[in-house]
């Protein structure tokens, strides 16, 4: 039949598909898997369990299946102070384990072989219950920071970590940020401060080793308000973000997000369920009928915010805020 | 009446059946799609306007209007492109109008669900893959592939020996989506994480934009603009440039979304230079058309169909001009992440995609009904409507975007940016709006020609009667 012009041309597609795969997909890949999980890493990782966003354990993206942070200033063992205080990352039995404990090769050369050989992760069964903390050690004459199955390691375990701290301690950070995720704080943040100027004010960026085993990554690409990769290096205070999350223009008059008063919810309700410190369910209504009134000036000070209960949304995404986003 | 069409047999289904049934499809999400748009960029100006519940806050809103607007709007109106131009080139039938029938159903089935998730917050948070991985399946298996496979299908059983360049881009593009899509989920699939994932985000979502959303809106003008002015191609040849070209330049760029984040520098070098060469393809797209009307301008007034498509390829002037050069690091240092890149993101999907589009869907409904539009002054109307709408939504969001840049650059606190912005952001509500008016003129036009049209007798075209009475 002589010339097949579809034939040629299916056979210039497929070169040509190969060739761009190659260079965008197949090398990028060796970068990739050459990062070794820094502090941040395994920090970001072991906070926010398996992934965050739709999953087997968390179907409704509520924020289901995810650890708890604890921050410990003494041994929930020996009752010993440590100093500065340090993070335990509880998984309660049935929590799934972040992806780097199961998969070990991803935490990086060194981190790996210090959290299997000193850090005994590989005896941590998720359906155990099980506590892990960041130690660090030396590999080659390098200092790394790895994982430690504390349970194993220091007899650390679940009841006895959450038992020995106050609530105050205990940070519902992989909830928090799944609320980063479902609310689409996203679409106007970043977490991804930009070259030069933005590092002065926005902080340093992040390193290579940063993302190991964080899912999704939601650096967010569109950037209607500041960046807060480092949020809470600049604005420590709770109340601040209570109010603002209720209303940000009791803070900030001109600003464009949105109110998240929906948030006192408790995790996995709706609004209609939002409640104050005390139990008692808040009055939407009123309470924008007297802001109303503030806005025209015929009152000197806005309505109180109400104080969130200690299982409500809004308190693990500042949770989230205050411990990850340092 | 499409589910009795669904088990009938394929030989008593109409000539057409799935080309309409597409096409009314895309009308319909385009309306949702713009109105959604409109209500997110009314958030936007005025956070206060509607709050309390989470449903309609900007965060769940805003994903919802990005994929109804790619996913129904522009891609289902390419399939219903594709269900008349592929047979017609290849001088034969649509290989099955039954598949056809099940793509169209699946489609809305899967997209409304997909989008209802989505709205509630149910996400995997990935940009432009929000979808969860059980409807990115539903994507792949029940959109992509019985498109594919309808489209390969009938180009090879074409009755003409060469294939023509919109139907080697339709045939490819499809194929290359497919793995686009495949690839870009596997995350989901597979729980990849850290760098990996970011990466194959923004790789998914560029070539979902380099490999099928401007593409194939470029062949769909390769066919529209011959076929109704009835000039020959200007050159096949340089139509085959374009087509070689996007698959060698086109497909690798993806590092440029990520500049600031630590991949590989050569990775991120090696982007900007290919993203410069988009030119090439873009040059030989615009020129070739608009050589290709050489003696015809007059059309550009008179017809709906010429005036949308040629606007569209005008439109892409700007688009390519700006896609060129906002990778190179000195500019997308400046530009990244303001309402420059919304505004660009707009050109291309809103400016010249869209219009080459609804040129088609003109053309196509009107030839498949076999009835005459209903009325030209109401397209003329929709035309200065979306036009008019979408530049000032444009200039807008651009001036919006340059202030951001320099509040960037110059250290200004943030909130003095949002306050600048506050007027552009309202301006691009206004435009937006516009947009939306102009699209629900267009859904009752063509409402009304399906139902009032003059019928268009056998061997005569719409466009030859427009303006008998
Ligand atoms: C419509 C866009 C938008 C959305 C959605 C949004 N924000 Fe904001 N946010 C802003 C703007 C604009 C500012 C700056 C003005 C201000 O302080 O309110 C801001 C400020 C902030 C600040 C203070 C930043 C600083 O530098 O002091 C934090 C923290 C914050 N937002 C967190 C969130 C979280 C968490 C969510 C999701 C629940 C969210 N935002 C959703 C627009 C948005
Ligand atoms: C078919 C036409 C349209 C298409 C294809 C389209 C597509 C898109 C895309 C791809 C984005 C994401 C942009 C980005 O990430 O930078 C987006 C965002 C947006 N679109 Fe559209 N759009 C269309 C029409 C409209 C209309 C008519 C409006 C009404 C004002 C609108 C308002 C918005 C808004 C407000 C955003 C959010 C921008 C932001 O986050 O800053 N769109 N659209």
């Amino acid at each position: 039949m002589g010339f097949r012009q579809h034939k040629f041309g299916s056979a210039g597609i497929g070169l040509m598909m190969g060739f761009s795969m190659s260079i965008t997909l197949f090398f990028p890949s060796f970068d990739f898997r050459s990062g070794v999980s820094t502090w941040v890493g395994l920090d970001k990782q072991l906070s926010a369990g398996r992934l965050i966003g739709f999953s087997y354990e968390d179907p409704l993206v509520r924020g289901d299946g995810k650890p708890v942070t604890v921050i410990l200033d003494k041994d929930p063992s020996t009752g010993a102070a440590i100093d500065p205080p340090i993070r335990a990352y509880v998984y309660k039995p049935g929590t799934p384990f972040s992806p780097g404990i199961n998969h070990t090769d991803q935490l990086g050369l060194g981190v790996e072989e210090l959290s299997v050989n000193v850090g005994k992760i590989n005896d941590a069964k998720p359906g155990d219950g099980i506590v892990f903390t960041i130690v660090k050690g030396e590999f080659n004459g390098e200092e790394l920071d790895y994982v430690e199955n504390a349970t194993a390691v220091r007899g650390w375990t679940v009841d006895k970590v959450l038992s020995s701290v106050g609530d105050d301690a205990k940070r519902f950070v992989g909830a928090g940020k799944t609320i980063y995720i479902t609310e689409g704080c996203w679409w106007c943040h970043t977490l991804l401060p930009e070259e030069t100027q933005d590092w002065q004010y926005f902080g340093t960026p992040p390193y290579l080793g940063d993302f190991n085993g964080e899912m999704p990554t939601a650096f967010g690409s569109d950037r209607k308000a500041p960046d807060i990769l480092h949020v809470a290096s600049r604005n420590s205070s709770r109340e601040w973000m209570y109010m603002h999350f209720f209303n940000p223009r009791l803070v900030q008059p001109n600003s464009i997000m949105p109110r998240f008063d929906y948030l006192w919810a408790p995790i996995g309700k709706g609004p209609s369920d939002a409640r104050d410190a005390s139990g008692a369910s808040i009055d939407f209504p009123k309470w924008r009928a007297e802001y109303m009134t503030y806005l025209k000036g015929d009152s000197i000070y806005p309505p109180d915010v109400p104080e969130p209960a200690a299982d409500s949304q809004v308190r693990a995404l500042v949770d989230w805020i205050m411990t990850s986003l340092r | 009446m499409l589910l009795k069409l669904l088990f009938a047999k394929n030989e008593d289904i109409p000539v057409g059946s799935a080309t309409i049934f597409f096409g009314y499809s895309s009308i319909f999400w385009f309306v949702v799609g713009t109105g959604l748009g409109s209500f997110n960029a009314a958030k936007l100006a005025f956070p206060d306007w509607v709050t309390g519940t989470e449903l309609f806050a900007f965060g769940h809103m805003r994903q919802v209007h990005v994929l109804a607007v790619i996913l129904g709007w522009i891609s289902m109106a390419f399939a219903m492109t594709m269900m008349y131009m592929t047979p017609s080139l290849g001088n034969t039938k649509l290989w099955s109008e039954k598949l056809g029938l099940w793509n169209v159903f699946l489609w809305n089935i899967g997209l409304s669900l997909g989008l209802l998730l989505l709205w509630m917050g149910i996400t995997s948070g990935r940009e432009y893959s929000d979808l969860i991985w059980p409807i990115d399946l539903v994507v792949i298996f029940g959109v992509l592939l019985p498109l594919g496979i309808n489209v390969w299908m009938t180009i090879a059983h074409r009755k003409t020996q060469g294939i023509y360049i919109t139907n080697w881009f339709f045939g490819s593009m499809i194929f290359l989506t497919i793995i686009t899509v495949t690839i870009g989920q596997s995350p989901e699939l597979f729980n990849l994480t850290g760098l990996t994932e970011a990466y194959l985000t923004f790789w998914h979502a560029h070539n979902l934009l380099g490999l099928w959303i401007t593409p194939v809106a470029a062949a769909i003008a390769y066919y529209t603009i011959p076929k109704i002015t009835g000039n020959p191609l200007y050159s096949h040849r340089i139509g085959h440039l374009h087509f070689w070209s996007i698959i060698a330049f086109y497909s690798t760029p993806a590092s440029h979304h990520l500049m600031s984040a630590p991949l590989p520098e050569w990775l991120k070098s090696f982007a900007s230079v290919e993203g410069v060469l988009i030119l090439i393809p873009a040059v030989a797209f615009i020129a070739n058309i608009l050589l290709t009307m050489k003696g015809k301008w007059s059309l550009f007034v008179e017809n709906v169909e010429i005036k949308f498509s040629v606007t569209g390829v005008l439109l892409a002037i700007p688009l390519n001009m700006q896609g060129g050069f906002q990778q190179t690091r000195a500019i997308n240092w400046y530009v990244h992440g303001t309402g420059w890149i919304v505004a660009h993101a707009h050109l291309a999907l809103l400016g010249m995609s869209t219009f080459l589009e609804i040129a088609a869907v003109y053309f196509g409904l009107q030839a498949m009904l076999r009835r005459k539009l209903y009325s030209l002054a109401l397209a003329n109307l929709h035309y200065w409507f979306v036009i008019v709408g979408f530049c000032i939504y444009w200039i807008s969001m651009t001036i919006a975007g340059l202030i951001q840049g320099a509040g960037k650059i110059y250290e200004v606190p943030y909130i003095d940016v949002v306050i600048a912005e506050h007027p552009y952001m309202i301006a691009r509500w206004i435009g937006g709006t516009m947009v939306f008016t102009g699209n629900t003129i267009w859904l009752y036009n063509m409402w009304m020609t399906a139902r009032e049209g003059t019928i268009i007798p056998d061997g005569r075209y719409a466009h030859e009667m427009a303006y008998e009475r």
